[in-house]
């Protein structure tokens, strides 16, 4: 079969959106999950922190593509109920991610010098204001790098995907690619994902060069 | 009036016992000065005394009120708002500044104006500006700290402090991380405040400030109060052994 070039790229260009929700459902969810989590292991209570400590193991500790699987077909076989999988791709990643995020705030809020903490309460801040006002904006501040290191990784990941068929840029390209037995397909799709990864490089170093006015 | 009163301050980290039994006074319109060698406990006394750290046993009042007692061989502090409250009436400045790197200098001041005091906006700001001009940092208004020398930083930390009005401002070595000319430029911002008749306690190593801006002065040597007196009693016939070895060292 001979590959009609120009609408293949535009029906990968239109899986491109899906693979775009899921990055930024992904990324609605985890970032906020993720602070709440660092917070949590934070805590010195082991009631609280052991559980996430465990959670943070398994979801660092095995393969993404496992844990789509297991979100996917789990509740099926043990208990007989069958869900959407591009609700499962979205819960899947937002889990996976969010421990990664903790654990990069964990590192951006522990750098933060306890003379902040003090010169605050000597003022009379409340806790919240503390760690909103002044704690958060530097922490935001120190995790760009990492976080931009994230942002990539997730825009890749998201080809994960397709191992529970959510159909998404990957899996089109695959698919174009062993209908037509040609690996063109496949270089589109990479050249892609290069695209949008230039573009969130881009936002980074703005925002980085934004944030520089402070050290 | 009595402005800090302490008795019999008790505080251990682990297994070191750092402050001894510690009681001091400070009036109201007075410069206490905080001598004594590292680790005599000199900088604890004051975190203790701003609720930085929590004392074992003791009592504090600050204006008057009580901070902290003790039962049963333990403190009981004031309620929350109540600690808030007497905080408010103590200002610290830190050895290291600690400003707030991601605010402007005037931010730095107006911050805890506007969201502790509920003070406006615009007057906030005027009374900023008013206090860094008293710094000698008009010019410097919208600079970040990273922008600014170790002295100016410093300033704009006394200014952030002075902003919630404090009954007494308490320093902890405020020129040890300055190299000696802006040490001059600090000691010069606290003379005026002396004149002004703000009620002080600093410690410091600056010997010849404290003998000359203190009312009174505090002699620590492994947490306690080794020595208390005028500065003519102190630097005069040193009658504590320790004390006039530990003022041999410096150039007086």
């Amino acid at each position: 079969m001979k590959l009609d070039i120009p609408s293949l790229i535009i029906q990968m260009l239109e899986y491109t959106k899906i693979s775009l929700v899921i990055f930024f459902l992904t990324l609605i969810f985890a970032l906020p999950l993720g602070l709440a989590i660092s917070l949590l292991r934070m805590s010195k209570l082991k009631i609280l922190n052991i559980p996430i400590r465990v959670y943070l193991l398994i979801v660092r500790g095995t393969p993404l593509m496992l844990q789509l699987l297991f979100i996917y077909f789990a509740p099926y076989y043990l208990l007989g109920l069958s869900y959407d999988r591009f609700v499962a791709a979205i819960l899947a990643f937002t889990l996976n991610y969010a421990a990664y995020f903790a654990e990069i705030y964990r590192g951006g809020i522990e750098s933060i010098s306890k003379g902040q903490y003090e010169a605050a309460s000597m003022l009379g801040f409340t806790k919240l204001h503390t760690f909103i006002k002044i704690i958060l904006p530097q922490v935001v501040k120190r995790i760009l790098p990492s976080m931009g290191n994230e942002f990539m990784t997730l825009v890749k990941d998201t080809a994960l995907a397709q191992t529970i068929a959510v159909a998404e840029l990957f899996r089109i390209a695959s698919n174009a690619a062993s209908r037509a037995s040609s690996t063109l397909p496949y270089i589109i799709a990479g050249i892609i994902y290069l695209i949008l990864n230039s573009l969130i490089e881009w936002i980074f170093n703005k925002v980085e060069k934004h944030l520089d006015y402070y050290k | 009036m009595k402005v800090i009163q302490a008795s019999n301050i008790k505080k251990q980290f682990d297994d070191v016992e750092v402050l001894k039994g510690i009681s001091l006074e400070v009036n109201k319109g007075e410069v206490l000065a905080i001598i004594g060698p590292s680790g005599s406990g000199k900088s604890t006394l004051l975190r203790c005394l701003t609720q930085l750290e929590h004392i074992d046993t003791g009592e504090i009042y600050v204006c008057g009120q009580q901070m902290v007692q003790t039962q049963n061989n333990h403190a009981i502090y004031a309620s929350p708002t109540d600690l808030v409250k007497m905080r408010l009436e103590t200002g610290l400045v830190f050895q290291n500044f600690n400003l707030f790197p991601h605010f402007s200098a005037l931010r730095n001041v107006t911050e805890a104006l506007i969201h502790v005091l509920k003070t406006p906006k615009d007057e906030a700001k005027s009374k900023a500006i008013s206090l860094l001009k008293r710094m000698g940092l008009e010019d410097k208004l919208d600079a970040y700290p990273c922008e600014l020398s170790g002295g100016q930083q410093q300033r704009v930390s006394i200014a952030r402090a002075l902003a919630l009005s404090p009954q007494v401002l308490f320093f902890d070595e405020p020129t040890s991380a300055l190299d000696p000319e802006l040490t001059n430029e600090i000691l010069k911002i606290i003379r005026e405040l002396a004149n002004e008749k703000m009620t002080m306690v600093v410690v410091t190593h600056e010997m010849n400030f404290a003998k000359e801006v203190a009312d009174r002065i505090i002699f620590m040597e492994e947490g306690i109060i080794a020595c208390e007196g005028a500065p003519n009693d102190i630097f005069g016939s040193a009658q504590n052994d320790r004390l006039r070895s530990f003022l041999g060292h410096f150039n007086i």
